[in-house]
């Protein structure tokens, strides 16, 4: 089991301009989950690959343990792929499936039972070791497979989308099964989600990227609480969070007819407007404050979700969802108007986007 | 903004195939009636596949999400339009619907590939050592066109592989393009990681078939046949792609660098040469080498499309009626229709008709050679081609199986994302 590390990594693609990875920093604990997430084409991918050695290293190095493996070929790094199209053999017994890696290594006939023997009992396949794969459910067949990666010993396990060709819900079954095996076994995992959900619920901490820059490393609960900029905040969480452009007045932001309070310190830095951001369980409905026509009302059993407008004439339209009380939503063609709870109220730099801490 | 749509059923597809409207879109594949199936798959795979039969065609319908499909068709249409030997996508079907309303997986519909085998139909009861072999050969081929394509595959293996008759040999073509991306150029990286999944995707197929009882050799037998595919790699890669260095004097060496490439079957797009300071030593790197030397030569002068290894038996046959006739100065097209009216036609026209669906035209050719020399030494004379043909029909033809169209997702190795 190791550390990894991505010191500067960066990789450049032939006739590419601009790095699909630019300079990544980032270290992951030995036996961390750590889920690499972000928009299509934002490096997440790209970074998987730079450390499984598939993708030539630019620039910068990486590092499993204190080795570095910057330059060394796809089997020599002691990772596994996991479960990337694995088939399952269907004359052999489980315990061949899951050890017949090993014995084309040439690994002792012992050592792959000992080995086969230890994933089974983790994976609860014990008693069906002498089967074939045909007896086994989907499920335990899914087990046999990752039991293939576990024989192995590798120091980190690599997953790159490996629920996409899933239907939902055999993804959030898997989902659970694979962060509570990762947490069993204890070896380091990078994981690869467009999947924003996928990365708050599996992650020990999970790493957001944006056109091939890391922009935020943090644990899903610092994450959801803490953007430290405007893409983090409007990435994670579903539905998500509402941004808007708002003045900046004395002593605060405005708010509709009421005026959210901003240390004078956070203000000096940002001009005259700013972007606040406020997510749709923050918002209370109220007899002042951001002025909201109600479009569509989702009703949810105990809660129901606003789409609506900002209403403020003359003004940039914006799209506003709030998180109400199912039993008495507000009437769908209603104007109703909200306020922030205190303490839960982002603010950005409308230029940088950069969190403004206040 | 997210309020329920209403769905209907959209067909993506290359060219119109109005055919395709008549299939029960609104049944889920498992549940087709039998009078729209070519044959029915009897494993279980990753996906649920079946094939139908359309018209004079047959598909391969695999269910499975909108967004794979997609991406698997435009993949498959690229590596179409790079002349890489795979399956030709018709069509992706999305917005699927039961009868009750209720979503149904989107489907990708791709063309059978005639006289395809998949490697498990490469034998009855038995697979000789030889024929895996030559299998792996055939993968070793395939792997390094697509690598010099830039196609980078994660998943080889025998079972994402159609495999069809080659003069003796075999020519592979891809699948499953699932795994696939396309790049301008691998990294070694890439193109290593590939061929270490291939042999341990083939050594793991052979050591099933050994556990079925199909093939009787040990580890080692089956070690020495999976390592071929990374031997074979090499040694074709390093062809095709290295620098050659040599003396100025030498310069017969680049003539015989772009035979040996011809003999490979590859043709020679570009080749840089570069000479040092003083001039002394030239340096030789092919930059572009097209597959497909000997069936595009055969298709110009004849219309035949071949594979590799029968367009080269074809035209060596050519050669020796040129030489026969007298004929070497003579148009090359106007001696090569002649030898299709007297010599190649009139083989196939000697089949009857209820046999023509066991092999290829270019296949069945080539069989005719092998029958004819085999029947010349026996005899101790020369047998004509006249003679060897009606022997062959007569001793050899019935006896084959009809492998236009050996369907095999049953073939295939159980995958493990399977049922819920």
């Amino acid at each position: 089991m190791a550390t990894v590390t991505f010191d500067k990594a960066t990789r450049i693609y032939p006739g590419g301009d601009k790095p699909a990875v630019d300079a990544l920093d980032l270290h992951i604990e030995d036996g961390e989950f750590l889920v690499l997430v972000g928009p299509s084409g934002c490096g997440k991918s790209t970074s998987l690959r730079m450390l499984a050695g598939l993708e030539d290293v630019n620039g910068g190095r990486i590092l499993i343990g204190d080795r570095d493996v910057t330059t060394v070929p796809p089997k020599d790094r002691d990772i596994a792929m996991v479960f990337q199209n694995y088939a399952l053999y269907p004359h052999m017994t489980v315990a061949d499936n899951m050890g017949f890696a090993l014995k084309i290594a040439g690994t002792p006939k012992e050592e792959i039972k000992r080995r086969v023997q230890e994933a089974a009992k983790i994976l609860d396949l014990e008693q069906y070791l002498t089967r074939k794969p045909k007896a086994l459910s989907g499920g335990q067949r899914q087990r046999v497979a990752m039991g293939r990666a576990i024989v192995r010993q590798p120091q980190v396990f690599l997953m790159d989308e490996p629920l996409s060709n899933l239907d939902a819900k055999l993804r959030v079954q898997t989902r659970t099964q694979i962060a509570s095996l990762q947490r069993r076994l204890g070896v380091t995992t990078v994981y690869v989600t467009h999947d924003q959900v996928e990365a708050m619920t599996m992650g020990d901490r999970v790493a957001v990227l944006k056109d091939g820059l890391l922009q935020q490393v943090d644990t899903p609960r610092r994450m959801y609480d803490h953007p430290n900029n405007v893409f983090v905040a409007g990435f994670i969480g579903s539905p998500a969070m509402n941004l808007l452009t708002l003045d900046v007045t004395d002593g605060g932001v405005k708010l509709g007819d009421t005026v959210h309070p901003v240390e004078r310190a956070a203000l000096s830095a940002t001009g005259d407007k700013l972007t606040l951001g406020v997510r749709p369980e923050d918002l209370e409905l109220s007899e002042r404050g951001l002025p909201v026509q109600v479009e569509v009302v989702e009703e949810l059993g105990a809660d129901a979700y606003i789409y609506g407008s900002l209403a403020q004439p003359g003004k940039e339209s914006h799209q506003v969802i709030a998180r109400v009380d199912g039993r008495r939503p507000p009437e769908k063609g209603s104007t109703v108007h909200f306020t922030p709870k205190v303490g839960h109220v982002h603010l950005f730099d409308q230029h940088s986007g950069q969190r403004i801490e206040s | 903004m997210s309020a329920p749509t209403t769905t209907s059923l959209q067909i993506t597809a290359a060219r119109p195939y109005p055919e395709l409207l008549d299939l029960p879109w609104d049944v889920p594949l498992e549940e087709w009636p039998d009078k729209h199936l070519a044959a029915l798959p009897r494993g279980i795979s990753r996906h649920v596949v079946r094939f139908v039969k359309l018209g004079s065609r047959v598909l391969a319908v695999k269910e499975t999400n909108a967004e794979i499909a997609h991406r698997e068709y435009r993949m498959l249409r690229l590596l179409n339009r790079l002349e890489v030997p795979s399956v030709s996508p018709v069509a992706v079907i999305t917005g699927r619907v039961d009868r009750d309303g209720e979503p149904l997986n989107s489907v990708l519909v791709t063309r059978h590939l005639q006289y395809s085998l998949p490697y498990r139909a490469l034998y009855s009861q038995t697979l000789r050592p030889d024929t895996a072999k030559r299998a792996v050969d055939a993968l070793a081929v395939l792997l390094v066109r697509l690598h010099l394509t830039g196609f980078y595959w994660g998943d080889v293996s025998l079972s994402n592989t159609l495999f069809r008759r080659d003069a003796g040999a075999f020519a592979a073509y891809l699948v499953d393009a699932e795994t696939g991306e396309l790049y301008d150029v691998l990294s070694t990286g890439q193109r290593e990681y590939d061929l270490d999944v291939a042999r341990t995707n083939i050594a793991g197929e052979l050591m099933d078939v050994v556990a079925s009882g199909a093939l009787e050799v040990d580890m080692d037998d089956v070690l020495s046949i999976s390592d071929r595919i990374i031997s074979r790699y090499r040694a074709l890669w390093s062809e095709l792609t290295e620098p050659e260095s040599f003396e100025r004097g030498e310069r017969w060496r680049v003539e015989a660098r772009i035979r040996r490439l011809n003999e490979l079957g590859f043709d020679v797009g570009e080749l840089a040469i570069t000479t040092d300071i003083d001039g002394t030593t030239v340096r030789i790197e092919p930059k572009v080498v097209d597959a497909g030397h000997h069936s595009r030569r055969l298709l110009r002068l004849t219309g035949l499309d071949a594979e590799e290894n029968q367009a080269r038996r074809l035209l060596n046959d050519l050669d020796s009626y040129m030489a026969a006739a007298d004929r070497q100065n003579e148009d090359e097209e106007i001696v090569a229709h002649d030898w299709m009216a007297e010599v190649f036609e009139p083989v196939q026209r000697a089949v009857p008709r209820e046999m023509r669906g066991k092999l290829e035209g270019p296949e069945l050719f080539h069989e005719v050679l092998e029958h004819r020399w085999y029947l010349s030494e026996r005899a101790g004379r020369d047998v004509g081609l006249d003679e060897a043909v009606h022997s062959y029909v007569d001793s050899v033809l019935p006896s084959k199986p009809d492998e236009r169209a050996v369907l095999g997702v049953d073939t295939q190795a159980i995958r493990v994302i399977a049922e819920r």
